[in-house]
């Protein structure tokens, strides 16, 4: 499909460029302080940090759901910060984003929530009527089928599990063919078997459609297991990028602060195996 | 209570809790209302031989409101059909006005300006009473149906963009943060994230209105702006008291049925 | 960090061909659809043509409605100590009304509601006086009392009390039938008559709806005495249509304002009080 096309073997612009990225609040708080950040190939980028440390709004300042105080965010080259509302619109499609409370329009169907990320390609008498190209509807049911919800495309929304709702998140998400996925703690109100199939799932659909993803993650381990690249944030500031290999236990006392990360004696039989796999796979990547 | 020898014998005294407070507060909550009636009772200037002889006077009306008089059907069916369009055509009306006036007063979706306007503009028109904004539309567009039905335009655009402000307000602001996200436009994000979120129970609320909006189109027509009312009014005002019977069971029933369709459809409603 | 897995073959077999056509409504919903606009449109189109609407009218309403706004300011404050009287007056009405109005509420309800009536001719009797006396407009039911009583605040608590009896009545008799069927069954084991289960089971669980209601009602109350003197019922809308029939605009404004002011203030007393109790 579309997705595989969109970038060439080597790019000359980065994908992603965030330079000086800074956020205050009309309340006064100040969530970021002059964040830099590259990606250069398709990856899975994870985004770790306490609560508070920015995470959240790192991710909603790259598509401008939050809108940033200072700094550059070039998307392809282009600085998405500069762009006015009609060009803000336009680079919104190119970017997928993936919530953590799924966000699906619990009333809509299956099959319409995920024609809602072709939204800004279709004018309003065809969204009035939901009347969408066909070769979009060919890949919409194609992406249900790749996301494991082959035949789901009747149901209502509200109808679904949780697991089942995120798949639906990733659909539309990829519906808008994106050349930049954001998804900001997709996994958090899921369990952990479910969790690791997203976050799978996540993983596949960036090396198959070579197209990075900024995941924000409150489950180290999850971030170990599945991301090439970690980015650790605390009070606003980046304080670790590296692969998810080079994330020590010092370098999780720089981002969360004083801890003792050994698992306890205790618990070891118990945290071996969820902790065992995952530390092979980072190794892999 | 104090004497531990006394803790061993029941108390002989008890009184229910009241919801009132003690047995103080209930003495001056009480002393408070017989205060209140006196007082009240006191300044309103009553015509008391008037009143009184208004005792026998009831009977006699109701001896000649028996039997309803039904054989000016003509002129009862008029009324009701005209009661009945304008709350059909005010109920329409006022829906569409109250799209635009319900986005206006949703504080999540509206500049905050326009937002203040639009909650003053509802503080003030929920405030007073149909019939004093018919005699208004009265006095711009002359007696008849259209003052009616202007009047309830107006309150019902009121009282449904309120319902529809506060829906918007309440409603889940992720799906709409998730389809901006897309690229979505204003509209196009209103029309995905919003209508569906609140679509079913604006629905509800405007069966709701059309049902208040038969029972209002029944007296505005006492200030001259059409329906039954006009015809009701008439009829006290010549002591015709059979066919102001037949008119006030007529309405009964029309108000009772437009009451029954409306939690009916209510219901049907998903 | 070197490669990425590279996407097994496995995971894609032969291509499969996707429908490329979808509709959201399938035919019988559509046709539904049309229905319910066709017919909505009929309505709409049947009561606006009846209604014999002179469009000649509205082109120049903007001007009159600025004539009239023009007339209207300033208000005349001169006027103010004039309504006081009949405002206090207002309120009175509405405050005596919804007073008479609890009383004969409470039997009412009780007869109305399916566990405490005692047989279905009662039970009809209690519904036909909550359908009949909700169903006739407040300011409707002053004209029946003001041919009764005469012009007069009377008629106006009557007319207040008649119309709130049925909205009082009919929420009270919900709360009854939703009233914990247990603790009724318990009061009746101990051999109590029925009365006296009424009082110990039933009044203390319906007792805040009641208030509640009733104060809510109050402040319903409060808006139409507003108008009640425009049949001759006492009140402050007796000033404000004569005030409008001698076309004293800026007389009116005053009333107008008067009438926001105490009829914002009662509705969020009521709000307040409402709120402590519940």
């Amino acid at each position: 499909m579309a997705g595989s096309l969109s970038t060439g073997a080597a790019p000359a612009a980065p994908l992603l460029a965030v330079e000086g990225l800074s956020k205050v609040y009309p309340t006064g708080k100040k969530a970021l302080g002059g964040i830099d950040v590259m990606i250069d190939r398709p990856q899975l980028v994870a985004v770790i940090g306490s609560s508070g440390a920015g995470k959240s709004t790192f991710i909603r300042c790259i598509n401008r759901l939050v809108e940033p105080t200072a700094g550059r965010i070039l998307l392809n080259g282009e600085d998405i910060v500069a762009l006015d509302r009609k060009g803000l619109r336009a680079a919104r499609r190119r970017v997928g984003m993936i919530f953590q409370e799924y966000n699906l329009v619990e009333r809509l169907s299956v099959m319409q929530n995920v024609l809602s990320g072709r939204l800004g390609y279709v004018g309003l008498m065809a969204t009035l009527r939901w009347r969408f190209p066909p070769e979009d509807i060919a890949a919409a049911f194609a992406l249900l089928d790749r996301v494991g919800l082959d035949g789901y495309h009747d149901q209502r929304a509200d109808a679904l599990s949780g697991g089942q709702r995120q798949r639906v998140g990733i659909a539309r998400a990829l519906m808008q063919r994106p050349d930049l996925l954001l998804l900001d703690e997709p996994t958090a109100s899921l369990d952990p078997k479910t969790s690791r199939q997203i976050m799978r799932l996540v993983r596949e659909l960036v090396a198959e459609r070579q197209t990075p993803a900024i995941i924000n993650i409150h489950d180290v381990a999850l971030a170990r297991s599945y991301a090439d690249r970690i980015i650790g944030l605390r009070d606003g500031l980046l304080v670790f990028d590296a692969t998810a290999g080079e994330l020590t236990d010092e370098a999780l006392t720089r981002i969360y602060g004083e801890e003792d990360w050994a698992p306890p004696p205790s618990e070891e039989d118990e945290d071996e195996p969820a902790a065992q796999p995952g530390k092979a796979r980072a190794g892999l990547s | 209570m104090t004497a531990p020898s006394l803790s061993r014998a029941a108390p002989a005294d008890w009184r229910a809790p009241s919801i009132f407070g003690g047995p103080g507060r209930r003495l001056a909550l009480l002393a408070l209302l017989v205060a209140y009636l006196v007082w009240s009772l006191s300044t309103l200037n009553v015509d008391t031989a008037r009143v009184l002889a208004g005792l026998p006077r009831a009977w006699t009306i109701l001896e000649r409101m028996v039997p309803p008089d039904f054989t000016r059907w003509q002129i009862l069916l008029t009324g009701m059909l005209e009661s009945i369009q304008i709350a059909i055509a005010a109920t329409i009306v006022g829906a569409v006005l109250a799209v635009p006036l319900g986005i206006a007063a949703a504080a999540n979706l509206a500049p905050r300006p326009l937002y203040l306007v639009a909650r003053g503009l509802m503080v003030v028109g929920r405030t007073f009473h149909e019939v004093i904004i018919a005699i208004f539309f009265v006095k711009l567009f002359g007696f008849g149906p259209v003052a009616g039905l202007l009047t309830l335009a107006f309150s019902s655009a009121i009282f449904l963009g309120k319902m529809l402000a506060e829906d918007i307000e309440n409603m889940k602001p992720g799906p709409v943060e998730a389809v901006r996200a897309t690229g979505a436009g204003f509209f196009q994000t209103f029309y995905c994230a919003v209508v569906p979120q609140v679509l079913v129970k604006t629905l509800g609320v405007l069966i709701y209105r059309l049902d208040s909006n038969l029972r209002h189109s029944t007296v505005i027509g006492i200030v001259g702006a059409g329906g039954i009312g006009q015809t009701l009014s008439a009829s006290f005002s010549r002591y015709d008291f059979d066919f102001a019977s037949a008119i006030l069971l007529t309405i009964a029933a029309l108000v009772a049925f437009g009451e029954w369709f409306s939690d009916w459809a209510r219901r049907r409603l998903r | 960090m070197t490669a990425h897995q590279p996407t097994p073959p496995s995971v894609t077999p032969a291509p499969r061909a996707y429908p490329d056509h979808w509709e959201r409504y399938s035919p019988r919903e559509r046709m539904l659809q049309w229905l319910w606009t066709g017919g909505i449109a009929l309505a709409a189109a049947w009561s606006v043509s009846a209604l014999d609407i002179e469009w000649a009218f509205f082109a120049d309403a903007h001007e009159q409605a600025a004539d009239l706004i023009g007339r209207m300011w300033p208000p005349r404050w001169s006027y103010l100590p004039v309504i006081v009287q009949p405002l206090i007056e207002t309120l009175h009405i509405a405050t005596l009304g919804t007073l008479i109005a609890i009383v004969l509420a409470l039997p009412v309800a009780f007869l109305a509601a399916r566990n405490t009536t005692w047989n279905h001719g009662t039970w009809l009797v209690g519904r036909a006086i909550l359908v009949f006396s909700r169903s006739i407009n407040t300011v409707i039911w002053g004209l029946l009392f003001v041919a009764i009583f005469g012009p007069g605040p009377v008629a106006g608590i009557c007319a207040v009390a008649a119309r709130s009896v049925g909205f009082i009545a009919k929420l009270v008799a919900e709360a009854i039938e939703e009233v914990d069927a247990g603790q009724i069954e318990a009061v009746e084991a101990t051999g109590a008559r029925t009365l006296q289960v009424q009082a110990v089971a039933i009044l203390p669980q319906i007792l805040p709806v009641l208030i509640g209601t009733s104060i809510y009602r109050w402040d319903i109350n409060v808006r139409e005495s507003s108008v009640l003197g425009f049949v001759g019922a006492g009140g402050i809308g007796l000033l404000l249509y004569a005030s409008i029939n001698q076309f004293a605009w800026s007389q009116a404004l005053v009333i107008l304002m008067a009438i926001l002011v105490i009829v914002i203030i009662s509705e969020a007393l009521s709000a307040y009080v409402r709120s402590r109790i519940v």
